[in-house]
């Protein structure tokens, strides 16, 4: 075998890659649960954590365009390369998303949540799964999974279509919540931004491993 | 009427972004100039390139690739039957150019040469006058007016994008010129006697950087009205300058084979073929 250098650091990208979505997924975790309980200060840890995993996409952005530039990588390494580029932004503004969850808490300061929808923290637990599974796909060269968690992306987009309809309605009949309403609306669309996300990062997936690129669930928002 | 469920608010429903399909988004000839059907080449007993089938397209750069020895040269010696010039070399199957098999034993050669002309991997001028150089071929084709002559010097060196170079210096040595020069000054003394296929086996192996990327346009140029087939060790080469690439390789036997041939672009992203993704993927041997 021949290339060691070159392997090293396409091993090590993955290894970034691995890592940056551990703290991404934490911080999905984090945000929605902060805000289920109402903990103001995991809330400002997410918000203030938010700074490594910028730091963390820069690195691996740098990381990638170095190994361009020096090794010149063809075929399957051009592709993963190409792919840790997309999915390292993707699992940012993943991440920039939870911490506007978290910063939705913050807003909302003391006051109680208006109401506990169930299909926020449905949507919560299910995104933060697929990226969990998306990344698994991404390590095990797996562009079949990939593709079945894109399908999943209908499931988060039903759920926030509930809980869009069940916050219009409270709004409607309980108008002085309207602010508070408001912010879980942001909550829920969070989510799905996230979960469409997440079908990008398997589209990398199935980049990297077929060479093909491809819109596979184009998502209703 | 306040829509009962976000069901029946309307959506933007954003079109499936269809990956655009390789082959036509490249814009590449399909005009096939010579047809390789079948062609093995033997040195004496041993057969050095073997059963290797591919079209070559006119308008279009043709780069093949592969590691020392598996029959690169061999192969593309056999457009313009420079094999017949090695002691023992043989060569069967059929290579098909405007209908007619270049392989047989009625072509005359002088002739396909001046139709599929040929450039090396070392500069090789003429030991004279870098306008003798360029007329020479048509002189020898039985151009014998200045005028005319005069014409196809500038035109030749113009097309090799070098007039510019050397236009006040025409009469002097070929000999004293770079060797990025010299490279250009054969591309252009091929030019001169109007061929339709230009073979250039390694040209920019001896040649630094800037002189390699000179040839590089000008083989880009040339493409807008000419085929050429270029032999080349330098797989970011092949990636940059070739429409179509075939990639050869060969056993222990040393027997070089046409492992994959296909668009550029499709080659060197997805290649079909395992061995050709550990080529250019630097992990062969």
């Amino acid at each position: 075998m021949t290339r060691a250098l070159f392997d090293r650091q396409l091993r090590e990208m993955q290894d970034d890659v691995l890592i940056m979505s551990s703290m991404v997924e934490k911080a999905l975790q984090r945000s929605v649960e902060s805000l289920r309980t109402r903990d103001i200060a995991i809330s400002n840890a997410v918000v203030e954590d938010d700074l490594a995993i910028n730091k963390k996409r820069y690195e691996i952005e740098e990381k990638c365009i170095h190994t361009m530039a020096l090794q010149q990588p063809m075929a399957a390494d051009l592709r993963v390369l190409v792919a840790v580029l997309f999915i390292a932004t993707e699992l940012e503004r993943i991440a920039d998303h939870a911490e506007g969850i978290a910063r939705i808490n913050l807003m909302m300061g003391e006051e109680p949540l208006p109401a506990a929808l169930n299909e926020i923290w449905e949507m919560g637990d299910r995104a933060g799964d697929m990226l969990r599974r998306a990344i698994t796909s991404f390590i095990e060269r797996d562009a079949e999974a990939a593709r079945l968690i894109c399908d999943e992306d209908d499931v988060v987009d039903s759920l926030y279509d509930g809980a869009y309809n069940r916050i219009i309605h409270m709004m409607i009949s309980e108008p002085s919540d309207v602010q508070r309403l408001t912010y879980l609306i942001w909550t829920s669309h969070n989510l799905e931004r996230i979960a469409d996300r997440v079908t990008n990062v398997c589209e990398r997936v199935i980049f990297m491993v077929t060479g093909v690129l491809e819109e596979i669930n184009v998502s209703r928002y | 009427m306040r829509p009962e469920s976000i069901a029946e608010m309307p959506r933007v429903q954003a079109p499936a972004v269809r990956p655009r399909e390789r082959d036509e988004a490249a814009a590449v000839s399909t005009d096939v100039r010579l047809r390789a059907e079948h062609v093995t080449v033997h040195y004496g007993a041993r057969p050095a390139v073997e059963d290797v089938t591919l079209n070559v397209y006119h308008r279009a750069v043709t780069a093949i690739i592969g590691p020392s020895g598996c029959g690169k040269s061999t192969l593309i010696r056999v457009f313009n039957r420079m094999n017949d010039l090695i002691p023992g070399a043989r060569s069967a199957g059929r290579v098909e150019m405007d209908g007619v098999d270049i392989l047989g034993p009625d072509v005359d050669l002088v002739r396909l040469r001046r139709h599929v002309g040929m450039v090396f991997q070392k500069p090789n001028p003429f030991p004279m006058s870098i306008y003798d150089n360029i007329a020479y071929g048509p002189r020898q084709h039985g151009v014998r007016r200045k005028s005319q002559l005069d014409e196809i010097v500038e035109s030749s060196l113009r097309r090799a994008a070098l007039y510019d170079e050397v236009q006040d210096r025409l009469k002097k040595s070929a000999m004293g010129i770079s060797g990025g020069q010299q490279q250009r000054l054969c591309i252009a003394r091929a030019l001169a006697v109007e061929p339709s296929v230009i073979l250039m086996d390694e040209p920019c192996s001896a040649l630094d950087p800037i002189a390699t990327l000179k040839i590089e346009d000008l083989m880009r140029d040339l493409a807008r009205d000419y085929t050429i087939v270029i032999v080349t060790h330098n797989m970011q080469q092949a990636a940059r300058v070739s429409d179509y690439t075939a990639f050869m390789l060969s056993g222990e036997e040393r027997t070089g084979r046409l492992i994959e041939f296909g668009l550029t672009e499709t080659l060197f992203t997805t290649p079909r073929d395992k061995r050709t993704e550990e080529y250019i993927t630097g992990r062969f041997g």
